[in-house]
C-alpha cells in the first residue's frame, strides 16, 4: 500500500490552499514582508538623494533589501502553526511530505509576491538602469526559488525552538551566502548591460544550488516535523 | 596504556615547528610570510574533517537515537570551531602581511568564515532549545543540511569569483606544482601531525562522554 | 460486499468493515531527561475495545495518548498498528486516527466548512457539501459552517473537533478530556457519538471525570 504521487500532489495543494487562505486573511506574512521592504528603500533612496549609483552596489543593495525582508516573513508559515496550537493537529493527519511541499510552494508564492512588488519599486526609487529587464527577471525568479528551497526547512527547524528572536536569521544566514554572493555578482554584471551568457556559470550553480537543497530539505524535513 | 605515540606526537610537532621556522621558506616569492602554510592548511583542513564527524554522527543519531552520538557531534562541532578559529587568525596574519589588509573577501577567507558562521549558528541552535531530544534532532539536521553545502564553498565558490582577488590562486597553484621535495615532507609531516592530535583530542572526549552516559543513565 | 442478505446486513450493522483493527503497545515507557513519565506499559486492543486511562493531574495520561498514537516517540519499546495481523505503516495509519484533544486545534482563521474539507483532503480523501452539513448538524452546529471559527465559543469549537474527527471515518478514537467545554447537549452529542463509533472503533480516552470512566470496558490507572 505505497503513497501514489497524485495522492501527495493533491495533500500538497491542500496544504498550500490553506496556508494561502490563511495567510489573506490575516496578512502577517505579507505585512511584514512589504513593510520591511518598502521601508528599506525609503530610507536608501532618501539617503541617496539625486546621486546615481554604480551597477556594483545597486546589485549589492537590492538582495540586501530582499534577504532581510524575505528573513521577516518567511518563518511564519510554519511558527505560527505552533503558536495557534494547530501544529500537533497537522502533525496527525497529514503526510509529513505533503506538509513540507505545500509550505515550500507557500514561501516560493510569498517571495514572489515580494518580488513583483520590490523589484519595480526598487528600479524607480534607484533609477537603476532598465535595459537588461528580462535578464534581471531571470535573477530574479532564480533568487526567489533559491531562497525558498534554502529557508523554508530553517523555518520548521526554528519554529520548534523555545527562544526564537534572531535564530531564523542566525540559521538562514550561512546557508544563503553563497547563494546571496553568486547573486549580486550576476546582478552586477547585469545591471551593467552584458547577456545572460556572461553570468551562465552562476546561474548553473544558483539552479544546482536550488535542486540539492530542495531535495536535501525533503529528506530532512521528516526528522524536524516528527517527534 | 600504550603512551608511545603521544609523546611521539610531541616530539614530532615539536620538530616540525623548530624546522618550519629554520629551513629556507616554502615558497620565495612570498617570503618568510609562507611558512604559516605549515599551520593555516592542517588547520583548515581538520576543520572541515571535524565538520564531516559532525554531521555523521548528526546521521547516525537520526538514526539510532543513541544521545552518545548527539555528544559526539556536538564535541566534533565544538573541536571544529576551534580549528575554524585558528584557520582564519593564521589566514588573516597571513593576508596583512602578504596583501595588506587582515581581511578581503577573496573565496578561501569567504569560505572559512561561511564556516565560522555555520558553527555560530550550530551552537546559536543548541542554546535555543530546552528539550535534550528535541535539542538532539534539530541541531543534527542543521548540521546534515550545512554541511551539504560544503561542497559548494570549497569546490565551487573560489571558480565563480574569479575576478575577485587573483593573488589567490598563487597558493594553489604552489601546492600542487611548485612544493620541492623539501617543502613536501614538511607539509605533510605538520599535516599528520595535526590530524592525529585533532582525533586524539576527539577520542578523549568520545571516551568521556560514554563514561558520562553510562553513569547517568545505564545506557548509550 | 458478497454473500446472503444476513451477511450484509451483519456487515451493515457494524460498519464498513468487518476485518480487525489492533493496536498494540509493548512494554513502552517514556521519560523526558531524567524523570519517568510512565514504563512498561502493555496493551493488546482490538476493533471493539475501549480503555478509559486515569490518574491524578500530571500522572502522564496526555503523554500516554501521544506515545499510543505515534506523535511522540517512546523512550522503550513499541507502538505497532495491524489490519487482519498485518502491521501497517505511519501513513496508512494516519488516515484512520481521529484525536479530540484540547492540544489538538483547528485553525481559527478557517470555517467551520473550510476546516472539515481541509482535513479530509489532507487526508487523502473527499468530502462532499452535504457530507460536511449533516457532519454539522450531527455535532449541534448546522448553521455555523460558514462562519470563522475564531468567532465560535469554546464549546462550539470542540463540537467542530468531533466534526473533524467524525469525517475521518475512524478505527481509532482518542479522546483527551472529550467533554471539556462542553454543555448538558454538547455532552449527550458526545456520548452518543462514542456509542454509536464504539463498534467499529479501538476507542482510548483520558478523563479526569468518573463519569466518564464508564466510556471504557477496561481502566488504566497511571500515577502509581
Amino acid at each position: 500500500m505505497g503513497k501514489s504521487s497524485a495522492g501527495l500532489a493533491s495533500k500538497s495543494l491542500a496544504v498550500y490552499v490553506k496556508d494561502l487562505r490563511l495567510e489573506l486573511r490575516s496578512r502577517f506574512g505579507l505585512n511584514a514582508v512589504f513593510m520591511f521592504g518598502i521601508t528599506t528603500l525609503a530610507v536608501v533612496s532618501f539617503a541617496l538623494g539625486q546621486a546615481s549609483l554604480s551597477p556594483k552596489i545597486l546589485g549589492a543593495l537590492f538582495w540586501i533589501i530582499i534577504f532581510f525582508s524575505a528573513m521577516s516573513g518567511l518563518a511564519q508559515v510554519f511558527v505560527r502553526e505552533e503558536e495557534q496550537q494547530t501544529a500537533l493537529t497537522l502533525r496527525l493527519t497529514a503526510d509529513p511530505d505533503a506538509v513540507f511541499l505545500g509550505k515550500l510552494c507557500f514561501n516560493f508564492s510569498l517571495l514572489i509576491i515580494m518580488a513583483a512588488v520590490i523589484t519595480p519599486l526598487f528600479f524607480v526609487f534607484t533609477d537603476a538602469p532598465t535595459a537588461g529587464a528580462i535578464n534581471f527577471l531571470v535573477i530574479l525568479v532564480v533568487g526567489m526559488i533559491d531562497l525558498g528551497a534554502a529557508t523554508t526547512l530553517i523555518a520548521a527547524i526554528i519554529s520548534k525552538a523555545s527562544v526564537k528572536g534572531a535564530l531564523f536569521a542566525v540559521l538562514a544566514f550561512p546557508i544563503l551566502l553563497p547563494m546571496l554572493i553568486a547573486l549580486t555578482l550576476s546582478s552586477e554584471k547585469i545591471l551593467a548591460g552584458e547577456s545572460l551568457g556572461e553570468v551562465s556559470k552562476l546561474l548553473q550553480f544558483l539552479i544546482a544550488y536550488a535542486i540539492v537543497m530542495i531535495t536535501a530539505s525533503i529528506l530532512l524535513f521528516k526528522y524536524v516535523w516528527q517527534e | 596504556m600504550n603512551m608511545w605515540w603521544k609523546y611521539l606526537l610531541f616530539l614530532g610537532m615539536s620538530v616540525i615547528i623548530w624546522i618550519s621556522f629554520t629551513t629556507p621558506a616554502p615558497q620565495q616569492e612570498i617570503g618568510e610570510a609562507s611558512r604559516i602554510f605549515y599551520y593555516h592548511i592542517p588547520q583548515a583542513w581538520i576543520c572541515v574533517i571535524a565538520f564531516a564527524m559532525s554531521a555523521y554522527y548528526s546521521i547516525k543519531y537520526l538514526r539510532k537515537r543513541h544521545a552518545l552520538d548527539d555528544d559526539l557531534a556536538a564535541d566534533s562541532a565544538r573541536l571544529g570551531l576551534l580549528f575554524c578559529l585558528l584557520a582564519t587568525i593564521t589566514g588573516a596574519i597571513f593576508a596583512k602581511v602578504t596583501w595588506g589588509a587582515f581581511w578581503n573577501w577573496d573565496p578561501r577567507q569567504t569560505s572559512i568564515f561561511i564556516l565560522l558562521l555555520i558553527y555560530g549558528a550550530y551552537f546559536a541552535l543548541r542554546s535555543a532549545v530546552e528539550d535534550e531530544e528535541r535539542r538532539a534532532a534539530l541541531t543534527a539536521v542543521y548540521a546534515i543540511f550545512a554541511f551539504i553545502t560544503v561542497p559548494f564553498l570549497v569546490f565551487v565558490l573560489p571558480r565563480m569569483v574569479p575576478s575577485l582577488h587573483p593573488t589567490d590562486s598563487v597558493i594553489n597553484k604552489n601546492l600542487k606544482f611548485t612544493m620541492g621535495p623539501e617543502v613536501r615532507t614538511i607539509f605533510f609531516s605538520s599535516l599528520t601531525a595535526f590530524t592525529v592530535l585533532y582525533f586524539w583530542i576527539f577520542n578523549i572526549l568520545k571516551k568521556t562522554n560514554l563514561i558520562r552516559r553510562k553513569l547517568e543513565t545505564g545506557t548509550i | 460486499m458478497k454473500g446472503r442478505p444476513f451477511e450484509l446486513a451483519y456487515s451493515f450493522h457494524f460498519g464498513i468493515l468487518t476485518d480487525v483493527f489492533t493496536l498494540k503497545a509493548v512494554n513502552i515507557g517514556k521519560k523526558f531527561g531524567e524523570r519517568i513519565v510512565f514504563s512498561a506499559i502493555n496493551l493488546n486492543l482490538n476493533t471493539g475495545d475501549s480503555v478509559a486511562v486515569t490518574g491524578p493531574n500530571g500522572s502522564g495520561k496526555t503523554t500516554l495518548l501521544k506515545v499510543l498514537v505515534k506523535l511522540l516517540r517512546p523512550s522503550s519499546g513499541e507502538v505497532q498498528f495491524q489490519d487482519d495481523d498485518r502491521v501497517l505503516d505511519d501513513d496508512s495509519v494516519r488516515a484512520r486516527i481521529s484525536f479530540v484533544a484540547p492540544y489538538l486545534n483547528l485553525y481559527d482563521q478557517l470555517t467551520g466548512e473550510e476546516n472539515l474539507k481541509f482535513f479530509a483532503a489532507v487526508r487523502g480523501g473527499n468530502i462532499t457539501g452535504k457530507e460536511v452539513e449533516s457532519l454539522l448538524a450531527e455535532v449541534g452546529l448546522a448553521r455555523r459552517g460558514l462562519d470563522l471559527v475564531s468567532t465560535y465559543s469554546t464549546g462550539m469549537k470542540q463540537r467542530l473537533k468531533y466534526a473533524v474527527a467524525l469525517s475521518g471515518h475512524p478505527q481509532l478514537l482518542f479522546l483527551d478530556e472529550p467533554m471539556s467545554g462542553l454543555d448538558d447537549s454538547g455532552q449527550a452529542v458526545v456520548a452518543s457519538i462514542i456509542n454509536k463509533l464504539r463498534a467499529e472503533c479501538i476507542i482510548i480516552l483520558a478523563t479526569n471525570e468518573k463519569e466518564e470512566y464508564a466510556f471504557g470496558q477496561k481502566q488504566c490507572r497511571l500515577g502509581q
